[in-house]
């Protein structure tokens, strides 16, 4: 009776949100900058939630996040934009047509991620540790490189003109969805079998989960996500370049999601909402900006190693039934 | 008659290490046999051998017929082996009741789209699995912990949840790795009847490594000892109690 009541109050709250921001950009209390920030939080929590599915909650080491996003991005493009600048033809810009489009776009990015995702995974994941991070930032590398010298992809100077499809609407259900099914899977048999893997590999093996399949599966989902995340910030952004997705990228996800708690979604959206709201208050302090985000960075490490949130979820996050 | 577990001729390195060599067993489906030897005679490393952690270097492993040496653990899991460490391999940051459901992963699956869109097969088979492990924790009277983090039971009962989680995955054979260490007198006892009650209640063939010799004495019907990766002896009880051989290797005998 309780969760219900609880389920209720976050849909209400939810609700609110979604009108109070609505609002205050149509009558203007909000800037472009400011809804554009918004905007971006949400696609920041897509990635970092993603990420803990791996290196959180199965317990792996994945450091090449932003290789899945540019994946997502570039193949998203390719049917909304490119296709249409190589053809010469016009693009059928905010129409029906237009949008929908883009949501196929949309599907088609996390499925090239996911596929990319799933290509890596296979060889990768039976590594462990720390060779398992340098090869999979090194994958990271590859894929922005493949981009980069792709001339149809733009190469070296990126696309342009790409149609702004992202609008807040958009990237608040996206988020909503994404988290409610990530939070799904995660607390199903297989977000256990993801745990097992994480908190004792060999004995996860002998309870007959194949842990290597495990792995890949986890892998496969979470790329998914960051190629949805990153067909959404093509069509935000307007103008993609493959130097957006460097290692620099993966290991903002990487610090959104530690700082947060890297156990638990909650952690994950904490750390990516805090982080990209913070940068933009401490703006006026300039190049002293950078030494304040690493101080953070290195106080919550040595006084909450856990994360900020340490292990504790939301609870409309848990299971109604506990 | 067919043998449940056949191990035929196995021999395994470490490097120039010998650490199993011309190993021979057979267990029959129903038994408690005892794996007994001094500290390094290769005993843990032939439950490891049969679970698929190693592949042997010669020789056969073969259960109910199909060969099972160089299968990954998990395979050999789902053909009904389970197993206890020697040292507590729980999920120490789940709850007591999610490390039982583990076990039901492989086994009580439901689909992947089932799990993301919360569908009925879902919450049907969610509540089939949270049943069949509660049953299970009360049979080893765990159930008022069943929340709590793994990590947080004492250490009598994280053993007895190691041995519940690995008959949550309803195994044929049994492999105990020293179930018994850590434990007084008392508790040596109750773990003695619990491990009679698995081979009536539960029909698992055990295989039991364990020094305590009050338990394996009390328990075994047939009992094997190694020494420096060899076979020295085997026989009932009794014999070993009295075997030359065994009590060299031991160099002062046991304790019960």
């Amino acid at each position: 009776m309780r969760s219900l009541l609880k389920r209720h109050l976050v849909i209400t709250a939810l609700l609110l949100l979604y009108i109070v921001i609505s609002l205050s950009y149509r009558f203007e209390l909000l800037n472009t900058y400011v809804m554009q920030l918004i905007m971006f939080a949400g696609i920041n929590v897509v990635m970092t939630v993603s990420l803990g599915m791996i290196n959180g909650f199965t317990g792996q080491f994945s450091i090449g996040h932003a290789g899945f996003m540019a994946a997502g991005a570039y193949s998203s493009i390719f049917l909304t934009t490119v296709i249409f600048q190589l053809t010469g033809t016009a693009l059928p810009g905010k129409t029906l047509w237009g949008y929908l489009l883009f949501f196929l776009a949309l599907g088609i990015g996390g499925l090239v991620a996911a596929v990319t995702g799933f290509l890596i995974g296979l060889p990768t994941l039976r590594l462990k540790g720390d060779y398992l991070a340098i090869v999979t930032m090194a994958f990271g590398e590859v894929i922005r490189t493949i981009i980069r010298v792709s001339e149809p992809l733009g190469g070296p100077r990126g696309v342009g003109g790409i149609p702004e499809y992202t609008n807040f609407t958009i990237v608040f259900l996206f988020a909503l969805a994404s988290i409610w099914l990530m939070r799904n899977f995660l607390l199903s048999t297989y977000g256990r079998a993801s745990r097992a893997v994480r908190d004792n590999e060999i004995a996860a093996e002998m309870m007959g989960v194949d842990t290597t399949r495990q792995k890949v599966l986890v892998f496969t989902i979470s790329a998914f996500f960051a190629g949805c995340a990153g067909a959404i910030y093509a069509h935000l952004l307007q103008y993609i370049h493959p130097d957006n997705f460097t290692f620099m990228k993966s290991l903002e996800y990487l610090i959104y999601l530690y700082i947060g708690g890297a156990s638990t979604i909650s952690g994950a959206i904490t750390g990516a909402v805090i982080f990209t709201f913070i940068p933009e208050l401490f703006r006026r302090f300039q190049a002293w900006r950078m030494v304040i985000y690493s101080l953070t960075l290195v106080l919550v490490m040595l006084l909450r190693p856990d994360g900020i949130l340490g292990n504790r979820e939301f609870r409309f996050l848990q299971r109604s039934q506990k | 008659m067919n043998s449940l577990l056949e191990m035929h001729q196995i021999d395994h390195y470490f490097g120039g290490l010998k650490a199993i060599s011309r190993f021979n067993l057979a267990l029959q489906a129903g038994e408690i046999v005892g794996l007994i030897g001094p500290n390094g005679a290769g005993k843990t490393t032939v439950f490891n051998l049969i679970t698929g952690v190693y592949a042997p270097m010669q020789g056969e492993i073969r259960f109910n017929g199909i060969p099972i040496h160089g299968k990954r653990p998990s395979v050999v899991s789902n053909l009904g082996i389970a197993r206890t460490f020697q040292n507590i391999r729980l999920f120490s940051e789940m709850s007591v009741i999610e490390n039982i459901k583990v076990a039901y992963h492989s086994r009580q699956n439901y689909s992947l789209f089932s799990a993301l869109f919360l569908t009925k097969q879902f919450r049907v088979k969610e509540g089939e699995i949270d049943q069949m492990a509660s049953q299970l924790l009360e049979i080893f009277g765990l159930p008022a912990r069943a929340h709590k983090p793994a990590g947080s039971l004492s250490y009598g009962e994280q053993r007895r949840l190691e041995i519940a989680r690995a008959l949550a995955t309803d195994p044929s054979l049994l492999l105990l790795d020293e179930p018994a260490a850590g434990m007084d007198p008392t508790e040596a006892d109750d773990l003695l009847n619990l491990i009679k009650r698995l081979q009536k209640d539960f029909g698992v063939t055990i295989l039991l490594i364990e020094h305590q010799m009050r338990v394996v004495m009390g328990v075994c019907e047939r009992i094997v000892v190694l020494n420096f990766g060899e076979t020295i002896a085997e026989g009932t009880p009794a014999e070993i109690q009295n075997h030359p051989k065994v009590i060299e290797a031991y160099l002062g005998g046991s304790t019960a």
